[in-house]
This record gives structure tokens, C-alpha cells and sequence, in this order.
């Protein structure tokens, strides 16, 4: 049976971990690859990159880091973050990234999409989209959720899987940080009325809140980052739990 | 040992080649036919879209070089299931070396279908000292059915071939070199055949 997976996300800026990763036992902690290789260990599924920084070298660093995680990681790993053309994600695949995730880029220009499709495959090409309710309606933002767009989030998630990606990355920016639960809501509609995989994000605080993604939200997948990082929730203990929901996992 | 991956510009490589480097070996890339047939392991990898991709192989001639090698061979994903007779897929006549047609899922599950699923009823060398019902890890659309020639299943909406062997050949819809410890495992026997 296909498991649920379960995905931790790490920020990178150039080249490095960003925020306080609260692991003791490493001997550098702002190292992508050590932390990359310990995730895998401990039973992460897949691993999100994410990268926010803004310097001319940016596409290069990347490289360099998907180069050494490819090097020394064996699950399979996205890469996102200010990825806007086919130049961008041939390199980063080239390197050994598994999949590149694009959202603003993919807002202003659709079509882009259906490009990155025909040329790498749709198994590769991830849309992330970022979220937030507007007088009860779920609007499409940009910039980490600081600018919406005109864009609802069904009809752009609908728009986003008849161009062809082959996952979509949501993120509740009402849930995000709250440690309160995923969207599950929107996520079920989401699963519901797509027939591609749904990853859940936004709103991971406890162990009953992945329970709840997989089960009310139908997710495919559950990306957190801070429960993972600072060893809220360990993930062969979260695994564990979700066994004994009857959610399918691989432990 | 000479390992080659085949080069025909479809296809994360990388990741296969370093997988084959943790395990203490080296592959070249190459898409020379004489390396090719001079090689002990070959391994013929593949991402993307079938049509474009046999297209790619046709354009290089080894077509007709891949179904002639007497070493063991290992397709991996798209490279499998160009290995089979036909690809739904663009409608794309294969390589023929495993009898069987490749089709697309039925829209009753999602597709592609991405992540962990589980490898049964295991028939095969290739997967001497992996229990059953292990989790390998898998991204497609298309799949090949049950035929004379699986010796692994694995299940989403219907039971499929997980993997395929005829004589030298072998092929795994699953990417051994992202299946994590499992993975690495039958990679490792495939290069010790």
C-alpha cells in the first residue's frame, strides 16, 4: 500500500541552515547535508529545500548544495525557492535534485508550468501555493503570503494540475506557525476534487495534527519544519502513532 | 568491476551514480556503443516522457545495441518500461525485451502516483536478503501489468510489476537509488550478479 509521507523542510540561505535547528548531537548544525542525512535516518520520507536567499551566487550555492546532498542522502529531495525558468531546474536536476517546487514564478506565468512539464516530466515539478482566507474565501498569495493575488486557491489548483504538475505543495498561511493543526478543510476539498498528490502545510504542533491531515484533510503527504527541527516531535515516534490510526506509513 | 550508465540526455544520473559510489564502486556515463558492450554492469536509467525519450535513444542508434548485451542489465523507471514492447505513453514502440505492454493508470487513484510503496511476492536474485513487503520508493503515471516476467509486485488500485527480469535483463519500476537502505541493498546485488 502507498504510505503517507512525511516531510521536513529546511530553510537554507546560502548554502546553509537558517533558523535555530535545536539538534545537540550534530557537529555543525547550519550544515544542510549533516542535518539532511540524519532526517533520512530517523525515517523522513523525502526532504524539502528551501532556499531564501537573494545574493547573484544564489544559483550556483544551490547547485553545489544539491551536488553534496544527492551525494550523501538516499530519499528523495525537492528543491524550491525563486526558481523561475527551464535554465533554473535543469541545473538543480542535473546536480540531483529529485523534484523543484515553483510558486511565485508559476503565479505570474502559468505557462511556465506546462514548459518545465513538457521538457523534465510532470513527476518532477511541484506547485507550491501559499494561502489565506479572505472574508471566508481562499485567496492565493505571494512573497510568503505578505501579497495577494487575484487568484483563488481551487480554481488556480485545478488550473495548476491541467498544466500538468505532479504534486501541489499547500500552505495554510491562516495555519502556519499557529502549531494549532493543518487546513484540513481546504486540504480534503483539495484531495477531493485533484486527482494529483496533495502535501499538507502549515499549522504542524503535535503528533494528533498529522493523525488529523491524513485522515480529515485526505492528505498525501505532511510537510513541518520547527516540530521537526527542535525536536518537538520525533519522527519515528510520530510514525509509530500514525500505525496505530491505521494510517499507512513505512517504518 | 565496469559499470556503465547509459547516456541519452533522459534522466537524473546523477543520483544513480552516486548511489553506485556508496556502495563502493564507480560508473561511467556513456553513450559510446563499443563502452557499452564492453561494460560487466549496465544500467539504463530514464526520467520524463517515453516518446521523446526512445526518440533520443533511436537518434543515438542504441536502440539497437541495448536488447543484443549479454551482461546484466538493470533499467530503472522510464528505462524499464521502455524495455517493454510498448508505452501507452505517446504511443511509443519499445525496445521489446520484456513482453508486456506499458499502460496508464486508471484515473480511480492519483496520478502519478509518488512515494513509498510496498515490493511483494519477490522472485528474483535480484532481491536476495530483502523481506517482503518492504517499502521501495516510485514516481509514475504508467505501469507495467503482471506478466510472465514480474518478479515483483506491488499494489495501487490494482497489483502491477514492480519489477522484471527475461534471462540478463532486469527492471525495476522503483528507483533503488532513492529507496533508501532497501534500495541500496538490491542495487548492490544487481552489481554483484
Amino acid at each position: 500500500m502507498l504510505a503517507k509521507r512525511i516531510i521536513p523542510c529546511l530553510d537554507i540561505k546560502d548554502g546553509r541552515t537558517v533558523k535555530g535547528v535545536n539538534f545537540v548531537d550534530l557537529r555543525d548544525a547550519g550544515d544542510p547535508v549533516e542535518l539532511a542525512k540524519i532526517y533520512s535516518k530517523e525515517g523522513a520520507d523525502e526532504l524539502v529545500f528551501l532556499d531564501i536567499s537573494a545574493t547573484e551566487q544564489k544559483r550556483k550555492t544551490l547547485a553545489d548544495l544539491v551536488y553534496h546532498v544527492a551525494e550523501n542522502v538516499n530519499i528523495p529531495f525537492t528543491v524550491g525557492g525563486g526558481i523561475s525558468s527551464i535554465e533554473d531546474v535543469d541545473i538543480l536536476l542535473k546536480n540531483g535534485a529529485d523534484k523543484v517546487s515553483i510558486n511565485s514564478s508559476a503565479v505570474k506565468n502559468p505557462q511556465l508550468i506546462n514548459d518545465l512539464v513538457a521538457k523534465f516530466g510532470s513527476q518532477c515539478i511541484v506547485v507550491a501555493i501559499d494561502a489565506k482566507q479572505i472574508d471566508g474565501e481562499w485567496v492565493v498569495h505571494l512573497v510568503g503570503g505578505k501579497v495577494p493575488t487575484e487568484r483563488k486557491l481551487f480554481e488556480w489548483a485545478k488550473e495548476v494540475e491541467k498544466r500538468g504538475a505532479g504534486e501541489i505543495l499547500f500552505t495554510s498561511m491562516d495555519h502556519d506557525g499557529t502549531k494549532d493543526g493543518f487546513a484540513n478543510e481546504a486540504l480534503a476539498k483539495l484531495s477531493t476534487e485533484l486527482n494529483i498528490p496533495i502535501i499538507a502545510s502549515g499549522g504542524a504542533g503535535r503528533k494528533k495534527h498529522f493523525t488529523d491531515t491524513f485522515i480529515k484533510g485526505k492528505a498525501d503527504a505532511a510537510l513541518a519544519a520547527s516540530v521537526f527541527h527542535f525536536k518537538e516531535i520525533g519522527i519515528k515516534e510520530l510514525k509509530e502513532e500514525l500505525k496505530e490510526n491505521g494510517i499507512p506509513v513505512r517504518l | 568491476m565496469k559499470i556503465v550508465i547509459i547516456d541519452y540526455g533522459a534522466g537524473n544520473i546523477q543520483s544513480i551514480k552516486f548511489a553506485i559510489k556508496r556502495l563502493g564502486f564507480d560508473a561511467v556515463l556513456s553513450s559510446d556503443s563499443d563502452e557499452i558492450q564492453n561494460a560487466d554492469k549496465v544500467i539504463f536509467p530514464g526520467v520524463g516522457e517515453a516518446s521523446s525519450a526512445m526518440k533520443k535513444l533511436r537518434g543515438s542508434g542504441l536502440d539497437k545495441i541495448i536488447p543484443t548485451l549479454k551482461q546484466p542489465v538493470l533499467g530503472i523507471c522510464l528505462g524499464m518500461q521502455l524495455m517493454c514492447k510498448s508505452s501507452e505513453e505517446g504511443d511509443t514502440e519499445g525496445l521489446g525485451i520484456f513482453n508486456v505492454d506499458v499502460i496508464k493508470f486508471s484515473d480511480q487513484v492519483k496520478v502519478p502516483q509518488i512515494g513509498w510503496n510496498q515490493i511483494t511476492n519477490l522472485r528474483s536474485d535480484l532481491f536476495k536478503g530483502v523481506v517482503e513487503n518492504e517499502h521501495i520508493y516510485l514516481v509514475h503515471s504508467f505501469y507495467a501489468p503482471l506478466c510472465a516476467e514480474t518478479i515483483a509486485e506491488c499494489s495501487y488500485g490494482l497489483n502491477y510489476s514492480a519489477a522484471l527480469q527475461k534471462d540478463n535483463f532486469y527492471g525495476t519500476q522503483f528507483h533503488p537509488e532513492k529507496s533508501s537502505d532497501v534500495g541500496e541493498k538490491i542495487l548492490e546485488n544487481f552489481l554483484k550478479m
